[in-house]
């Protein structure tokens, strides 16, 4: 018999996926393979200028070209109050442009015709007439005295200011920096980089003109929440409203948020009473979609005589483009940036952050990370090996000894985190003796002296994902649960239906095998449904690490509570009481008798065929989780570069990275995820950047000029394991999605510093890329 | 104009503009949606197709280009009903998470075994430079065409049914 005729299918077997099957024959569902009858297509117009007013929009000519079908602009959609939309962070959002543009890239029409090239021929016949205004390219920029007014049409603005946000104790900061033994400063910024999966965003929007039912397929990480927003920004009737999120190739926090195009889509379609297809191209993804970071980062640690961290204090400069429409908790301004005390048992912190408005695009996602944490982790793991290498402390040792202890959870850090569990100092000490580092630092110190320029970097990173408790955690005021529906047929074989999307995570297997795993149906057995709005029950969606925190745990919960009634229809077909059964995975017995059993097969029958007296028939049910608390992934990531003295040129020797994630659903979906995210983090370490020159154009809207790691750049990965279940969650699981993205760009750049350090350099912005190597050493006047 | 070439075995037929490009002929005009479009500019390979058993991409070719050529898509892989070993590579070593580069990479790993039955790992890694995948890290794609080079390696030197029926092998 052959080892998988064995496997159940169960928490901790890397069963393969059963979701291959499709996507191996070319037979996915991704958005743009849909093809509805009598289906349109749109294409968008977008401004060239980062900041301009809007003189005329002249869409004759458009309007008369072969397969037009409508030409819509701002003006129209302002007709219909649909020119601006809500954002999920409290603030408004152009839909099509009717005053201004505020950056390039801003939807300002939209042609409508029978296919793809035609409306294309159409969008670039629409003639528009600007007024070319200063643009705004930075916080700087946007702060400076008689800086252009961007958002001018909002009531009371005088600025581009848009929030302050504080967090955590400004005076007891302040005594401890009195007293500090050293303080050390690390100024830094985290560029404006961009999640860019390889399918980009677009919908198909089909309202059917007789009933009114809006159907909208769509690009989206959160489905049920988006049907909400439109029901709101429409004033559509939510149940005429169903969003279908089909087959995603890939989102990493890009398909969060609600877009113009789909609104502009939605809304044409329900003008022409026909199907609407919007598909972005690369550029309009690059230029106009969900952005991540831009964060401008100013941190200092103090520390004592003894080498012990006692305060920390940052302050923050944040970039949010035109519009704030930032995809977060909606209570929180900087996400959940104030996590960044990291594994460090650190007594008091201060953090201040200013949001500011610019003439570049809006968005403010979390590129696979839990709202800011990448940016709070980058920030502390850099300081800490930069204070270790100033403080001349080993940077392993110096992070060992400030650790969050094992005995202090759970853990309250000085920002009002309650970490839920850790052992912080076995996932280094499994990633030192992996890497082999007291052998490699004597190394590092051999091939120095030979004048090579080599370094290890470490960093020590802890996460917030799972959001999270509703009472804290909400976004736009829909408190962020999630859900499970889980039907048994009378033959023993189930549904599960649940309020996240998969985007390539594999959930399919996944929350099959939790079913497995407490109902004891093979996880073959378990078809897995998400992302229909009419069908699957409500939740908040995929991002943030929190499916397997929050629909994981609703899928067990809900397997727990058929299991429950299961037990009193196998008490009845086995005529004995209740509490005499024993359940053993997939099966109900007769304690003291196992032979008197009854499979949950027959079990599932029965609740269809041969129910108790006055029991409610069939095996299903419901299940809405609200965690109590957020889950905290942890783990230590070790790399080792050499650089070129001659080209700048950085190579990656080794990577290792150990994982704690708490309990492994399925171990090899969840190494597939760290892989990943060391390589989205290995990209943003060394390549990835969008920048803009001084009049706003932006540079990297293609993939030409938005450089993402290959086969041929990216390091191998060497990984490794600790588990520490999460002792709130019901599997002891804490999600993993993005945990190697957040750890891994530090650990990338210290060990660049950490080879850089002998000649006295202390920071490289990301990407660090050859010429900013070289350009540094070259500064110290180090040459080949 | 008219355009005729043989897609995965059968020969198909279209009438297009001189501008429509390969990967929407055959996206549209042949319904053959596996093969994915990801950058436009010839930089992510997700629509790259076999041309007389060369990967190209076909977001850069016109389809009048291919006229009286031979096409592969991820389509064309499966032989009848059964998965080709480079699939059978993808699933067993996880190379695969959202699958929209999918297509690309397992027509690059098989055109690049039917030149190099046992390609190392940095053949391998050179091979697929041209495509780009933002969930695997791609370790898990290089071992799936290790293991597509495995399984054909040994369905190659295993002895055949006719071979065993004549009392021999080879």
């Amino acid at each position: 018999m052959s080892a998988t005729m064995h496997m159940h299918g169960g928490i901790g077997e890397s069963i393969k996926r059963k979701e291959d099957a499709r996507f191996l024959r070319g037979k996915g569902n991704y958005i743009d393979d849909l093809t509805l009858p009598s289906m349109l297509h749109m294409a968008i117009l977008r401004s060239p200028h980062a900041h301009a007013r809007i003189k005329s929009v002249d869409t004759s000519a458009a309007g008369s070209m072969p397969g037009v079908i409508a030409v819509v602009t701002g003006e129209l959609m302002a007709q219909h109050k649909l020119a601006w939309m809500p954002t999920l962070s409290y603030d408004t959002q152009a839909v099509l442009a009717t005053d201004k543009v505020r950056f390039q890239g801003q939807e300002v029409a939209a042609v409508i015709a029978e296919t793809k090239y035609q409306a294309e021929d159409a969008r670039d016949a629409i003639v528009v007439d600007y007024e070319i205004l200063p643009a705004v390219t930075s916080p700087e920029g946007a702060k400076a005295a008689g800086a252009p007014l961007i958002r001018d049409e909002k009531e009371g603005q005088k600025d581009n200011h848009i929030y302050h946000w504080e967090s955590g104790d400004k005076a007891k900061t302040q005594a401890a920096f009195a007293n500090a033994a050293k303080v050390v400063r690390l100024h830094t910024f985290y560029p404006r980089c961009h999640p860019a999966p390889l399918e980009t965003c677009g919908c198909v929007a089909d309202v059917n003109p007789a009933t009114g039912k809006a159907t909208i397929y769509m690009t989206s990480q959160a489905p049920h929440a988006i049907r909400t927003v439109f029901a709101l920004v429409t004033g559509l009737p939510e149940q005429n409203i169903r969003v279908i999120s089909p087959d995603i190739g890939g989102g990493f926090g890009n398909k969060v948020p609600v877009y113009p195009g789909y609104v502009v889509a939605t809304a044409a379609s329900l003008l022409i009473g026909r199907p609407v297809k919007w598909i972005e191209d690369r550029s309009e993804n690059l230029i106009s979609t969900g952005f991540a970071r831009d964060y401008h980062m100013t941190g200092d640690l103090a520390v004592d005589a003894n080498g012990k961290m006692t305060a920390l204090r940052v302050h923050l400069d944040s970039d949010n483009g035109a519009f704030f429409s930032d995809a977060q908790p909606s209570k929180f301004k900087a996400g959940l940036f104030h996590i960044v005390t990291g594994s460090y048992d650190i007594p008091t912190a201060h953090i201040t952050a200013d949001g500011y408005y610019t003439n570049k695009a809006p968005g403010g996602v979390a590129y696979r990370c839990s709202f800011r944490v990448t940016e709070a982790s980058y920030l502390i793991e850099r300081l800490v090996t930069n204070a270790a290498l100033e403080l001349g402390l080993d940077q392993a040792e110096f992070r060992m000894n400030n650790f969050v202890k094992p005995e202090q959870f759970p853990y309250t850090s000085a920002t009002g985190w309650i970490y839920d569990s850790g052992d912080y100092p076995k996932a280094m000490n499994v990633a030192l003796e992996k890497l082999g580092y007291d052998e490699l630092r004597k190394d590092v110190e051999a091939r120095r002296k030979k004048g090579e320029v080599t370094g290890i970097g470490i960093a020590s990173f802890t996460e917030v994902v799972g959001a999270g408790h509703g009472a804290d955690f909400d976004i736009l005021g829909l408190r962020m649960f999630d859900s499970a529906e889980l039907r048994v047929h009378p033959t023993g074989k189930a549904l599960l239906r649940m309020g996240t999307k998969s985007q390539g995570q594999g959930h399919e297997t996944t929350f099959a095998q939790i079913v497995a795993e407490e109902l004891g149906i093979p996880a073959s057995d378990v078809a897995v449904e998400e992302g229909d709005t009419d069908t699957a029950p409500y939740g908040l969606g995929t991002y943030a690490s929190r499916s397997t925190p929050v629909a994981g745990a609703a899928t067990a919960m809900v397997s727990r509570k058929l299991r429950d009634k299961a037990r009193m229809i196998a008490a009845h077909l086995l005529e004995a009481a209740d509490e005499d059964l024993e359940w053993e995975r997939g099966k109900f017995y007769v304690k003291g008798s196992p032979d008197r059993a009854k499979t949950i097969q027959e079990i599932a029958f029965a609740a269809y065929t041969n129910l108790p007296e006055g029991m409610e028939a069939g095996l299903e049910g419901v299940h809405y989780y609200d965690p109590p608390n957020m889950t905290y992934p942890f783990g230590t990531y070790a790399v080792v570069v050499d650089v070129d003295k001659g080209t700048g040129q950085v190579k990656v020797r080794r990577m290792v990275a150990v994982d704690d994630c708490g309990v492994r659903i399925n171990p090899m979906i969840v190494e597939g995820q760290i892989h990943g995210g060391l390589t989205e983090g290995f990209g943003i370490a060394f390549m990835e950047l969008i920048t803009f020159d001084s009049e706003g154009n932006c540079i990297g809207s293609n993939f030409m000029d938005y450089l993402l790691p290959t086969a041929w750049e990216t390091p191998k990965f060497e990984i490794g394991e600790t588990v520490t279940p999460s002792p709130h969650h019901p599997l002891g699981a804490k999600g993993v999605g993005e945990s190697a993205t957040v750890g891994s760009p530090a650990a990338y750049v210290n060990a660049v510093i950490d080879a850089l350090s002998p000649y006295g350099i202390t920071n490289i912005d990301m990407p660090v890329t050859s010429d900013k190597v070289w350009a540094a050493l070259r500064s110290k006047g180090v040459t080949e | 104009m008219k355009v005729t070439m043989r897609v995965n075995g059968g020969e198909r037929t279209g009438d297009v503009e001189p501008r429509v490009l390969l990967a929407d002929f055959l996206r549209t005009n042949l319904a053959l949606t596996g093969t994915h479009i990801g950058c436009d500019t010839t930089s992510c390979g997700a629509c790259t197709v076999l041309l007389d058993g060369e990967p190209v991409k076909s977001c850069t070719l016109l389809a009048v280009q291919v006229d009286g050529r031979d096409i592969t898509t991820v389509e064309g892989l499966a032989q009848g009903g059964a998965l080709s070993p480079v699939q059978v590579g993808f699933h067993e070593e996880h190379g695969l998470q959202c699958g929209f580069c999918t297509p690309g990479m397992m027509l690059v790993g098989t055109a690049l075994l039917e030149q190099n039955p046992d390609p190392t790992e940095e053949q391998i890694r050179w091979a697929i430079s041209g495509n780009i995948c933002r969930c695997t890290g791609y370790m898990n794609i290089v071992k799936a065409i290790q293991h597509a080079a495995n399984v054909k390696q040994a369905a190659a030197s295993a002895p055949s049914p006719a071979a065993v029926a004549a009392g021999g092998g080879e």
